[in-house]
């Protein structure tokens, strides 16, 4: 029971909640009980994230006025607080903006009933087989008075939802194949078609859940207590550690091994760090000097836009999934495939046609009041969020970077931004990042402690949530893209 | 033929022709400009850039810049402006950032001037100063503007918006060093062109981006602008601080904004996104367009007027690779289909009433309703003969104020606070909310209640219900208790001998009753002797009524029999009209216990309540005792209750369907209650009583009703001394709709810092309610979609007073017209970010 003894004031909600079901699955007092016979769930230690080390989540008493306030808003919104908020809670700013929205997306006025929301919700997260999202979205979804019979697959729920099936496999996988025929034979079923405000109220789910399945994986988000894999009923003694954990390559030894490489090659590293700065310092300077020519801009964009297909992690490890109802949605036989692997060819998607900003927000924010707005504020906190650090340093202008990681994100959907050179992205971006980024964005279930660890390893942990946070905001913007043009050119 | 010739002497002799045309483009196109001399136009976009010559009949194509086979970013065009002084120069924006000239002066086939590479990002507008022939300016998504002298190879100032992207920048037509941009975070900033180091002034115009901004040819203090919010504003510029003038709400983000020529109100707008058409306002009717442009069947992205002295022109591309001219006079009027007639009732009783104003006139000399007070019509306008919209669709409106007291719904809302729904058993549920009807002089209301109490709660009482139904079927129009009775409750109407009359033969009558053998016979005889003004249906087929056939009915043989039930109930209530004596309770106790008593005792006994239906039980009881079942009777409580509803008393409805629970609800259809449910809900909450509304919800078994208490249940809580709302601490109260103070939940206490806080909650909760009247999922669709209601309507914005006083027009078809009816100069107010703004019922 280490997070009981070491409760702090930072856990206290936490702990009400997970005590609260945990005494409820035991059914009371804890000493008694055990010579009863029954079981005990205990958490599996870990913190909140399998990654990052349980000190370095939140210290004693470290939390400030913000983050306590934050906190409150999100255990009163969702009547407990989970692990993402308390690995999310590194950023106050952001965390602030997600819950808002998360919470305007589930629970308040839109065109979708409430148990459609979370049975979308784990549709999209069991794309992913994202089990920890699922359990949640389960719990709410049987809590709002979803149907039990639904979550036997996705074939057991009505024929509207039944629709939406293939709108979310593309979106998670090849948003870029969307077109307006997707949406008219959502839009145009008869009696089992969606309205154009449901419509865009389930693409924006379905985009949110996806890239919170990359948020969840990127940052090895541990399960809660009370769901699958969150506790152990062993006795303390015998395990410290999560059975998929090990099938993950994610046990306490690797632990040991990665943090002692980590220490041997803190110079290796530490030159990381200066070698990334001087190349931003150098790319700042010559900008101006040598512009390259027309030809060699675009196929730039093409280069990397190639070459981040063969971007993969070379260890091709099968995670099982862990909970049954995940399986049931599951295809394994669709999932993300690079655009030109097969021959096909795609146009790429040129953002000064059709950009966020400018019609993407107008789109949803017309169909689905407010929520334009929120998403709006959300992409532009992500996108501009910055403590001017870089790992030890300080006042650096790390736009640049952040740029690069947006743009690199965008470039494997295909968008691609007419004002950028795509040979930053390889100036900034070394090989461990670009697996990261690309496993994280599209084949999130595939990543392991390893990748989270052997990428800029000086860097602080607050600094590579703070990655994945752009990772998921340019994946959802991205999806969203897609989805939206062609919503908008069924409407022309 | 006056047309032409104004135009003419506007354009010194040269006048303008052409018809409403259009061209097919190879692509879509990005913008357009238009050259001095009126006759040629550039087309701009991604993969087009083309001169067309303007002839009388058609667009000819002239020359393509786009030469060279390598495709160039440099040619993907963001915007071009062809210069106003020089036929030969041109300036075009790169998506990629480069600012390029064009001169087509000259020889070879490339026009290709100077090229400009100093943004770092998308340069979104460019524009050249409209009497320097050199200065050319450009404002960029990197945040900064550069002037460019067209004669140095770089540039010659730049000018930092702070990180923020520009979207528009334009040269002041009057002022030789003013500038204008416009930001994506919302600002407008004026700028120097001497004073690169800071802007001379900064104002917030818009939430969200500022896509577009105009500077008024004429009159040089105002300035255009137009955003993502959908609004169009205009400002003063010449004041100390910009002050907005004029404010015009479109229904999509706003593209660009280009002021009309010679026509100092008058401004053209298209949008980015959905709404494809051109829409040319008169800023001060900012509600229906003036005209409207219907060509494009894909976002329009640039328009200009085709000659800076001639109104007629204009000219525009768009996404679905047209280029079109629009000649005014074929623009279709809005106007023309709005209908201006509407009719609602105001949150007080209060009813507005718009109408033509030709019909109105029409029927001045009607004399109007009693009771209604004419309210001086403060809608009418002066007519200004240089509108377009004179004779069209001017309107009055007249309002109809409901006079003090008369529209007093105190006793709903009493009702509503008194009533007993739940928690206690049924009989005592029904003796209760009889009370609270009798002590609010709503008699038919308590005997209803009363009735119910004794058709479901007292041990075999079912007929003294039975007679009831009967005398509702007798009737035969399904409303058995407004005949049975009304007679009572409108007693002052009758003349009092007849009731006088009556009420003798009913005591008769009821001293008879009592021997059950022999009372039916006498009853009739009683009824036709007197002739009553009981309606003649209840004296028919009744002789054959047979004891026997009497005791044995079943629910299914009642209808036969109806008229033997009706006679002695009709007598009691009839009777004790006139017995005023006060009732005392001993008495109503001995009938209880002591059902069959003599003759004479009975008499007294019922002659001393004055609350008839006791004296009913003790009969009947005596009567017909535990034959009929409860279900019986269901049919005509539903029956009773869609009479209530019919009636609109809407609460009784209700309140019935909740007290009564399983025993009617089977009976009346789902979708039924459900509507009975939103009204009295909708009701509720109109007159505040929030805690009522949340317990009707509560206890209300249908599954559309009840989620309600599951979403939304959010309440705005604004501070009481700063107005501002309290969003970091607002969930404490959160969900707290229902649990409020002593007048209805108009305060609430909720905590900061532990110290108990007084909020003053009840604004925000008219505003929440006026967010969605239709109920929470509804929402627009796309403009022109069918509006929720066919026939044409007006509904208002519970905002602001009455001279304030926003509406909504709906016509019969095209997008629903909102209006503000008030002094001409009446205008939304600035628009302020995380206000909530009155949404009204969009389909």
């Amino acid at each position: 029971m280490r997070l009981a003894t070491t409760a702090n004031e930072a856990y206290t909600a936490s702990l009400a909640v997970s005590e609260l079901l945990g005494c409820k699955q035991c059914g009371g007092g804890r000493g008694q009980d055990e010579e009863l016979g029954i079981r005990i769930p205990r958490p599996l230690g870990h913190g909140p994230s399998r990654f990052i080390p349980e000190k370095e989540i939140l210290q004693v008493g470290s939390e400030d006025a913000q983050m306590h306030t934050l906190f409150a808003d999100s255990f009163a919104a969702l009547g407990r607080l989970d692990n993402i908020t308390l690995v999310m809670v590194f950023h106050p700013q952001y965390l602030e903006s997600f819950l808002k929205t998360q919470h305007y997306l589930l629970q308040m006025d839109g065109p979708l009933p409430l148990h459609y929301r979370h049975y979308i919700g784990i549709m999209a997260a069991a794309r992913h087989q994202c089990s920890y999202l699922v359990n949640l979205h389960v719990n709410d979804f049987l809590h709002v008075g979803g149907d039990p019979k639904w979550l036997n697959g996705l074939e057991n729920a009505p024929q509207k939802l039944q629709n939406l099936g293939e709108l979310n496999k593309v979106l998670a996988h090849r948003p870029w194949l969307i077109t307006k025929e997707h949406i008219e034979g959502l839009l145009k079923a008869e009696e089992h078609s969606w309205s154009l405000a449901e419509l865009v109220h389930a693409v924006v789910l379905l985009t949110h859940y996806h890239s919170l399945a990359s948020f969840t994986f990127g940052c090895g988000i541990s399960p809660e207590i009370h769901c699958d894999g969150g506790h152990t009923f062993r006795p303390p003694s015998v395990s410290n550690y999560c059975i998929c954990d090990i099938t993950n390559g994610n046990h306490s030894v690797d632990e040991m091994q990665v943090n002692s490489a980590g220490n041997v090659s803190v110079s290796d590293s530490f030159f990381e760090v200066e070698a990334l700065m001087e190349k931003m310092r150098q790319l700042q300077e010559c900008r101006d000097e040598e512009e390259a020519s027309q030809e060699e801009m675009a196929s730039r964009f093409e280069i990397e836009k190639r070459e981040s297909m063969f971007v993969f992690s070379s260890d091709d490890e099968e995670v099982t999934p862990a909970r049954d109802v995940s399986r049931h949605f599951e295809d394994t036989s669709y999932g993300y495939k690079d655009f030109s692997r097969h021959g096909m060819h795609v146009p790429t998607f040129r953002v000064q046609d059709y950009c966020w900003e400018d019609h993407g927000y107008s789109l949803v924010n017309r169909l689905y009041p407010d929520v334009g707005q929120l998403i709006d504020e959300k992409f532009h906190i992500a996108y501009n969020l910055t403590y001017n650090t870089m790992a030890m340093h300080k006042d650096v202008d790390t736009s640049m970077l952040r740029r690069a990681i947006w743009n690199y994100i965008h470039c494997m959907f295909g968008i691609r931004y007419d004002d950028y050179d795509y040979g930053e992205i390889n100036q900034l971006l070394d090989r461990s990042f670009k697996v990261y980024i690309k496993t994280v964005v599209c084949t999130p279930e595939k990543v392991t402690k390893r990748m989270y660890d052997s990428f800029w390893r000086q860097f602080k942990h607050s600094e590579k949530v703070h990655v994945n946070l752009l990772l998921i905001e340019a994946r959802m913007q991205a999806e969203l893209l897609y989805a939206l043009r062609a919503i908008t050119r069924y409407m022309t | 033929m006056e047309k032409m010739s104004r135009v003419t002497t506007a354009l010194g002799g040269s006048a303008l022709t052409g018809r409403t045309m259009h061209c097919h483009l190879d692509a879509p196109a990005n913008a357009i400009s238009v050259c001095r001399d009126a006759a040629q136009v550039v087309v701009a976009g991604r993969s087009i850039f083309k001169i067309y010559a303007i002839e009388d009949e058609q667009f000819v194509e002239k020359l393509n810049l786009r030469v060279g086979r390598k495709p160039s970013l440099n040619l993907s065009c963001a915007d071009v402006v062809w210069h106003q002084m020089d036929e030969n120069l041109l300036a075009t924006a790169a998506t990629n950032g480069v600012v390029v000239t064009w001169n087509l002066g000259r020889p070879s086939r490339n026009k290709q001037d100077q090229l400009f590479t100093e943004h770092k990002r998308t340069v979104n507008k460019v524009c050249f100063h409209p009497t320097e022939a050199h200065v050319l300016l450009s404002g960029s998504q990197d945040g900064f503007m550069k002037c460019f002298d067209l004669r140095r190879k770089d540039s010659v100032s730049t000018f930092s918006g702070q990180s923020e992207s520009v979207r528009d920048v334009q040269f002041s037509i009057r002022d030789y060093f003013t500038f204008a941009s416009t930001f994506e975070n919302g600002n407008v900033q004026l700028w120097d062109i001497r004073r690169p180091d800071r802007c001379e002034r900064m104002f917030t115009a818009h939430n969200g981006p500022v896509f577009c901004c105009d500077w008024h040819p004429e009159d040089r203090g105002w300035l255009a602008t137009g955003g993502r919010d959908k609004m169009v504003k205009v400002w003063d510029m010449t004041t100390h601080r910009a002050k907005e003038v004029h404010c015009v709400q479109t229904i999509a983000s706003v593209a660009r904004v280009k002021w009309r020529p010679e026509c100092r109100h008058h401004l053209a707008t298209c949008s980015m996104m959905v709404d494809h058409n051109i829409y040319v306002w008169d800023v001060r009717r900012p509600f229906v367009p003036a005209a409207m442009f219907e060509e494009h069947r894909d976002v329009t992205t640039g328009i200009a007027w085709r000659h800076p002295h001639d109104p007629s022109f204009l000219l525009s591309g768009s996404k679905d690779s047209t280029l079109c001219q629009h000649l005014f006079r074929d623009a279709s009027q809005p106007v023309e289909r709005a209908n201006p007639e509407g009719l609602c009732y105001g949150l007080f009783g209060d009813l507005a009433f718009a109408a033509k104003e030709s019909l109105v006139s029409a029927e001045s000399g009607r004399k109007p309703c009693a009771g209604d007070r004419r309210h001086p019509i403060f809608f009418k306008r002066k007519l200004d003969p240089a509108e377009p919209f004179v004779g069209l669709a001017s309107s009055a409106l007249s309002v109809f104020e409901m006079e003090p007291g008369s529209g007093s719904m105190s006793w709903f809302v009493d009702t509503a606070e008194r009533y007993a729904l739940a928690g206690r058993p049924l009989a005592e549920l029904c003796d209760h909310n009889a009370k609270v009807a009798r002590e609010l002089g709503r008699n038919q209301v308590a005997q209803t209640w009363t009735m119910l109490r004794i058709i479901y709660s007292s041990p075999g009482l079912a007929s003294a219900a039975s007679l009831n139904h009967s005398v509702g079927k007798g009737s035969s129009c399904g409303l058995p208790l407004m005949n049975s009775f009304n007679l009572k409750d409108m007693a002052p109407g009758l003349g009092s001998e007849t009731r006088l009359d009556r009420s003798k033969g009913d005591t008769r009558s009821d001293t008879v009753l009592l021997d059950s053998s022999t009372t039916l016979i006498t009853n009739e005889d009683n009824e036709e002797t007197e002739g009553s003004d009981v309606p003649a249906d209840y004296l028919l087929g009744d002789v054959e009524g047979e004891e026997d056939e009497l005791y044995l009915l079943d629910p299914e043989h009642a209808h036969p029999e109806e008229p033997e039930y009706v006679l002695p109930q009709e007598a009691f209530p009839l009777r004790h009209e006139i017995v005023d004596t006060p009732p005392g309770p001993e008495h109503l106790q001995d009938k209880a216990d002591s059902p069959h008593v003599s003759g004479s005792e009975a008499d007294a006994a019922s002659l001393a309540p004055v609350d008839s239906s006791f004296s009913l039980i003790s009969v009947s009881h005596a009567l017909y005792d535990t034959r009929l079942p409860p279900d019986f009777f269901s049919a005509l409580v539903c029956d009773m209750l869609r009479f209530y509803a019919e009636q609109g008393d809407v609460q009784m409805a209700v309140s019935v369907l909740i007290v009564l629970g399983e025993r009617v609800r089977k009976d009346i259809d789902e979708q039924t209650q459900e509507h009975w449910y939103t009204s009295y809900i909708d009701l509720l909450q109109r007159f505040c009583l929030w805690n009522v509304s949340n317990q009707v919800v509560k206890l209300s078994t249908s599954r559309a009703i009840s989620c309600l208490n599951q979403a939304s249940t959010t309440l705005h809580v604004n501070c009481s001394h700063c107005k501002r709302p309290m969003s970091s601490r607002g969930w404490a109260v959160a969900r707290a709709r229902g649990a409020g103070g002593p007048d209805g939940g108009a305060e609430l206490r909720g905590g900061t810092s532990g110290r108990p806080q007084l909020l003053r909650i009840r604004a925000a909760l008219r505003l929440l309610q006026t967010r969605h009247p239709a109920g929470p999922h509804r929402q627009l669709e796309v403009p022109g979609s069918v509006l929720p209601r066919k026939a044409p309507g007006l509904i208002w914005g519970q905002h602001g007073s009455p001279e304030h006083c926003q509406y909504l027009l709906l016509p019969e078809s095209g997008p629903a017209l909102p209006g503000v009816c008030g002094s001409p100069a009446a205008s939304p107010g600035p628009y302020l970010p995380g206000q909530r703004h009155p949404v009204f019922l969009w389909g």
